[in-house]
């Protein structure tokens, strides 16, 4: 029988989740359970992106879940769609990152800067999964510094021409479509940045694999080559309007990733939790050693204090108050949070916490990566540092 | 194809119960409640026999408390047309409880009533086929296979060391055994739109009936297992503590 992963909820949350906020929790809690905990070891050694998953993901909902039903999207609110990836992150933060590029990165763009025929035509394939979408605004040169990104979109032919290389696209090899994020007017020009919708087929267009990754094993991370690839002008994103708008996509999906943090620590914490209480030294758990204690009580700690936070974050923006600033707050907090828990129950649990067939080590590799993705801890910190002293230190 | 099903509000079994003051019951401070996992293999077959036959209507049915709705509304999200809460008590005597729903199942036409074989909180194995007698229908019990066609049942029960293959004409009462199917997942499309069916509340008056509960133990606590060695010298001492500590063999 599957392990059933309980929660962690040490002053109640769930009393301030609506019943049907509890419901989408559930549901995508025993998703992980049942479809995601049985694989992803063997996904995570082998380094593959577990893509069986994606049609169950689609048809509960999982994708643009915060997206109106118009789209074939579930309508949730923000809090619900925290907790979908919450859990999803509770099992793999490669999994959580597939569902976040897809909702977050993708659709949200389309539903936010595109036109209603692009909604139309795009919405519903992303929300089913028979089109998986990819980001592509990070290049070589340009990561935390995006506005001052090198990809060019010129006007020919009554459509544009793209060109330009990106790195660190995950699904950018699954992708059936991705948002190109791009000049068309001078380099030095941030506000030229316009998003576009480009269909991986387009002549020019090209993914490959990142290979030797360490983390997010169960993900792919591809580099995009542009080279003339010619779309038609209905590909441009009609109301994206400078490099603000690719950085708008990105709180959607750091709001996302704060969630996650909670789920990652979560795992690790009820991991590091059972190994104590079963695992015997000295003829007792080693549950019953002041060492192991203190690591427990300083997770759990942690982890409440980040799920209060998170939720109030979840209500501010369906109240569409959020701001980007209390969003990286979140995210730097809460990542940063997961990647201690994870590496304290990987001491915790000793030599067999190297093991794939425990969680903790997966995830503080994992965390890495979410550590440095979406805004780096340092950038995070930088944002708050000039949010808090109206002066820029980057 | 109109089909009811009959579910129960109980709690998780992965809880920790706890009894309650009264000895007799138990102490439902924290512990989350869910659909009774016997019942959903009944949602799940009335849900899956409407979607085969392309019309019908599937109706869930639970008697409880107000808390119940949610229960019904998870049923309602994995995709049953409507509810009906029977607001009561409850009772601890399963022939009250089978008589509410009796009177409230009958004359409604349903071709299939569907009940889980037990409820995982007091294993009474009572109400469904109760209810089948009271309704005058044909019961079969414990399914793990079911297939309705022109007008019949045919479903196989697993007995002791083999399977039972019986058949019925409709209407019938059956209850739902594990391995009768798997039961989806509420979507999140589908528990949004749960909020949207039609959900009826009916106050029932229940009997007194005739059952009480006494008292309530949990069982004792496990101790610790003993490893007595490893390889073909651990085996003697192995056997002398099976026959004189633990007393199997």
């Amino acid at each position: 029988m599957t392990n059933r992963f309980s929660g962690v909820d040490f002053y109640d949350m769930d009393s301030l989740l609506s019943e049907e906020e509890r419901a989408v929790r559930d549901t995508v809690r025993t998703w992980v359970d049942e479809h995601l905990m049985p694989v992803i070891a063997d996904a995570y050694i082998k380094g593959e992106f577990p893509e069986a998953l994606v049609p169950q993901m689609a048809e509960l909902g999982f994708f643009g879940a915060n997206l109106p039903e118009r789209y074939g999207c579930a309508g949730l609110n923000n809090v619900a769609y925290g907790l979908i990836m919450q859990e999803l992150e509770r099992g793999d933060s490669g999994v959580r990152s597939f569902a976040s590029v897809q909702g977050a990165l993708v659709m949200y763009p389309i539903y936010q800067f595109g036109s209603d025929e692009q909604k139309d035509q795009w919405l519903p394939r992303l929300a089913s999964g028979e089109d998986v979408g990819c980001f592509g605004l990070t290049e070589p040169d340009y990561g935390s510094n995006p506005g001052g990104l090198i990809t060019t979109a010129r006007e020919a032919d009554g459509g544009w021409v793209l060109n330009g290389t990106k790195m660190w696209i995950t699904n950018g090899s699954r992708a059936s479509v991705a948002i190109i994020w791009a000049k068309t007017g001078d380099i030095s020009d941030a506000s030229s940045v316009r998003g576009f919708i480009v269909p991986a087929d387009t002549p020019g267009f090209s993914a490959r694999d990142q290979k030797g990754k360490l983390s997010l094993r169960a993900s792919d991370t591809s580099e995009l080559l542009l080279e003339d690839v010619k779309v038609p002008a209905s590909a441009l994103l009609p109301k994206s309007s400078g490099i603000k708008s690719a950085l708008m996509c990105l709180t959607q999906a750091r709001y996302g990733i704060a969630w996650g943090g909670i789920g990652a620590a979560m795992a690790c914490y009820e991991e590091a939790l059972s190994y104590a209480q079963n695992r015997i030294m000295f003829d007792r758990p080693i549950a019953q050693t002041q060492l192991q204690q203190a690591r427990l009580a300083e997770m759990l700690t942690e982890i409440t204090k980040a799920q209060f936070m998170t939720l109030q974050l979840g209500r501010l923006k369906d109240r569409g108050t959020m701001t980007p600033f209390q969003v990286s707050l979140a995210k730097r907090n809460n990542v940063n949070m997961a990647a201690e828990c994870a590496r304290e129950a990987r001491r915790l649990l000793g030599a067999n916490g190297i093991l794939a067939e425990y969680g903790a080590m997966r995830h503080m590799a994992n965390l890495e990566s979410v550590y440095t993705y979406e805004g780096t801890h340092d950038m995070h910190t930088l944002i708050l540092g000039q949010e808090i002293t109206g002066l820029s230190a980057f | 194809m109109k089909i009811a099903v009959c579910l129960k509000r109980v709690p998780d079994t992965t809880t920790k119960i706890v009894i309650g003051s009264d000895g007799a019951s138990i102490d439902e401070t924290g512990v989350k409640f869910v659909p009774n996992p016997f019942d959903e293999f009944a949602i799940e077959a009335a849900i899956a026999l409407k979607e085969a036959a392309g019309s019908g209507e599937t109706v869930v049915y639970s008697l409880g408390g107000d808390a119940a709705l949610e229960t019904i509304r998870t049923a309602l999200a994995m995709g049953m047309d409507r509810g009906v809460l029977l607001q009561s008590g409850g009772s601890t005597d399963g022939m009250e409880v089978a008589k509410a729903l009796a009177a409230e199942l009958k004359d409604q036409g349903f071709d299939l009533i569907l009940f889980g074989k037990l409820a995982v909180d007091d294993y009474n194995y009572q109400v469904g086929p109760m209810t089948a007698e009271l309704l005058g229908l044909p019961c079969i019990t414990s399914l793990v296979h079911l297939k309705v066609a022109d007008g019949t049942v045919e479903a196989e029960r697993e007995i002791e060391g083999g399977v039972e293959t019986s058949t019925c004409r409709l209407p019938a009462v059956l209850t739902c055994d594990k391995g009768l199917n798997t039961p989806r997942l509420p979507s999140l499309k589908g528990i949004m739109a749960a909020k949207k069916k039609p959900l009826e509340v009916k106050a029932v008056d229940l009997g007194a009936g005739t059952v009480e509960i006494l008292g309530l133990e949990l069982p004792p606590e496990r101790s610790a297992g003993k490893i007595v060695g490893e390889g073909p010298d651990a085996v003697p001492e192995l056997v002398s503590l099976l026959r004189n500590e633990a007393k199997v063999i």
